[in-house]
């Protein structure tokens, strides 16, 4: 029963990662760009989280409301001042410029927030557990964040497939310069893409901060099982990335269950076998969003 | 019209001079300065080669590795292991760690070469993960403690860091000297080929993947070494410092700011970073928000770093990796 109870968490844990991994997905579906500060994004949220939840007396669930917003205007405006002018000039401006903005907010949270360890608590909900019979139980909370997971992958599939926004997303995708000939306003479009990717982060790094404590300096674990989940359940394919997250989240809890040093390591080595044994993923299908 | 292949520059012989009047001042270091100044020589050093290693990948090679810092702590702890478990001199093992670096890349490279791009950038950083966590869970390497070179114990303390010093200089003029060497070799011409476009390069029969695995594992030899030789200043060594994103970090912001793909900038971002630093001292750590915020205003603006401003401004080129074409009576032609 205690395997069925790791791997039951393993799950769960997954449907976190497939949060992370949604909004890297879809800015390198929509524009090539593979943001290294996703992350530190998300902990950045997580932090604004906590002065939202000190100063207006809120829970952190609904904090949201306040940092969603927040982080998609922070990402709409880094697209258009920062990373659209560095677009045609290949992949390692961008890499590098947000590489740099990762260690910038890194060491910023350190000087405003110090090295100590923060945790947002709304209130009972992090503790409370579903029974299931036979000594298992789940988390409720786990649970809302896989159920939340998924609500945005169905809500965001259907926004490329259905909307006429989704429609622009798949032609820049396909070709960014053909789909600015036929009048799409690209670099609004990549601004409105990351600050969807932004805003899924914040609701990411909330989820986090409820579920373990953080620091200012753990964001690059974030981006790299983001990427891992992206890696693993194949480019192009929004459901591989929930899958490739369960997958992530099983091994973690797995190898923590064989030695409690072994979790994060499990993960990379199963992310590093998947890339050996099936360089594309599991379930690639192409480089696009579709 | 005889034309001519120019292969030197005016500003590279006034560099030669300079750069032994240079190596003049630090040979004197030692009997002028106290060890305050030795370590901040060997710091610069090390963080030089480590953006001179960095530079080569991604300047040259079109490697963006934000996983350097595996090379650091391998070489590091390869230097632990070699002079304190296996018997070996702690200063033979510096370079001996190198090699043990850039054979773990050969074999790393298996698996980060399945990536392009900016996917090779995230994939080594995740590699270099995976080696801390394996140094961090291994209990002969001490765990998340880390060890401490106990070799160099029994040494008088002066000799010690007179070595160390030594070692550090000679690592310097060698990553510089193999640098600029290599670049200036038909190897070096094909791997600027590469930098400057793949499929041409292919087409006139340079070796593209060749190229980069060779410039892959020769840079993850020079970061093992750098590697080895700081922890033989610090003589302390735990998997969070050794394989931190930092020495990766500090390394490109080094680089961005001085300029990209020359042998020059690396030298003067390396100043810059080094100075900025040691003016900043009491600040905590705003110095890597203001480096960072350098870098990337200078990604941004001026990609060719500070160098590339004073080539614009100048046309100095002090180390001369590039061919020039002159004909007798005409002006010199730029490289395109």
């Amino acid at each position: 029963m205690a395997w069925v109870d790791t791997i039951l968490q393993g799950i769960l844990l997954g449907g976190l990662y497939a949060l992370f991994a949604t909004g890297l997905s879809l800015i390198f579906g929509v524009m090539r760009l593979v943001n290294l500060a996703h992350g530190d994004f998300s902990i950045l949220a997580a932090f604004i989280a906590v002065v939202a939840v000190e100063t207006l007396d809120l829970n952190p669930l609904l904090a949201l409301i306040v940092v969603a917003p927040v982080m998609a205007g922070a990402g709409y405006a880094l697209q258009r001042l920062v990373l659209n002018r560095l677009l045609g000039r290949g992949v390692l401006p961008a890499v590098l410029v947000t590489f740099g903005l990762s260690i910038v907010i890194q060491n910023a949270l350190l000087e405003i927030f110090s090295a100590d360890s923060h945790r947002l608590n709304p209130g009972g909900i992090e503790t409370a557990s579903l029974p299931l019979g036979g000594g298992l139980a789940v988390g409720w909370f786990p649970l809302l964040t896989f159920a939340v997971a998924v609500l945005l992958l169905v809500t965001l599939q259907l926004v490329i497939r259905r909307s006429a926004i989704g429609r622009a997303f798949r032609a820049a995708s396909d070709d960014g310069p053909t789909a600015a000939l036929m009048g799409i306003d690209t670099g609004r479009l990549y601004a409105v893409a990351m600050a969807l990717s932004l805003a899924i982060v914040a609701v990411a790094g909330i989820f986090l901060g409820i579920r373990t404590t953080f620091a200012f300096s753990s964001g690059p674990d974030r981006l790299l099982f983001a990427f891992e989940a992206v890696i693993i359940g194949g480019l192009g394919s929004l459901w591989g990335t929930l899958v490739g997250g369960v997958i992530l989240g099983i091994a973690q809890t797995t190898g923590a269950r064989i030695s409690p040093g072994w979790g994060v390591l499990s993960g990379h080595l199963v992310f590093l076998a998947v890339l050996l044994l099936r360089p594309s993923g599991l379930f690639a299908t192409s480089r696009r969003i579709h | 019209m005889t034309v001519a292949v120019e292969r030197t520059t005016r500003a590279g012989r006034v560099g030669a001079v300079a750069g032994v009047a240079l190596l003049a001042v630090l040979a004197a270091v030692p009997w002028v300065g106290d060890a305050g100044l030795m370590r901040l020589v060997i710091e610069f050093i090390a963080l030089l080669v480590l953006a001179q290693m960095w530079n080569l990948l991604a300047g040259y090679a079109g490697l963006v590795s934000i996983g350097q810092q595996a090379w650091v702590g391998v070489g590091g702890y390869a230097l632990v292991v070699l002079a304190d478990d296996l018997g070996v001199n702690a200063f033979l093992a510096v370079p001996l760690a190198g090699l043990v670096a850039a054979v773990l890349a050969l074999a790393t490279s298996a698996l980060v070469f399945r990536f392009r791009d900016a996917y090779f950038a995230v994939g080594t950083w995740a590699v270099a993960e995976v080696y801390r966590l394996l140094v961090a869970s291994s209990p002969a390497l001490g765990r998340g403690t880390g060890r401490t070179l106990k070799a160099v114990f029994p040494l008088p303390r002066q000799t010690r860091e007179l070595v160390t010093y030594a070692i550090a200089v000679a690592v310097g003029v060698a990553a510089i000297a193999a640098v600029y060497l290599y670049l200036r070799s038909r190897r070096g011409l094909g791997l600027m080929a590469v930098r400057d476009s793949e499929p041409a390069s292919e087409s006139l029969g340079v070796d593209v993947y060749r190229t980069k695995l060779t410039v892959y594992v020769a840079a993850a030899f020079g970061t093992g070494v750098t590697g080895a030789l700081i922890y033989l200043n610090l003589l302390r060594i735990s998997p969070d410092a050794a394989f931190s994103i930092s020495w990766t970090a500090y390394t490109v912001f080094s680089v961005v700011i001085g300029g990209l793909g020359t042998l020059e900038g690396p030298i003067v971002g390396t100043l810059v970073f080094v100075v900025l630093r040691e003016l900043l001292a009491d600040y905590g750590s705003w110095y890597m928000i203001l480096l960072g915020g350098l870098a990337v205003l200078a990604m941004m603006r001026y990609p060719q770093g500070l160098w590339g401003l004073v080539v614009a401004r100048w046309d100095i080129r002090v180390f001369a990796v590039q061919r020039r074409v002159r004909a007798p009576d005409t002006a010199p032609t730029p490289p395109p």
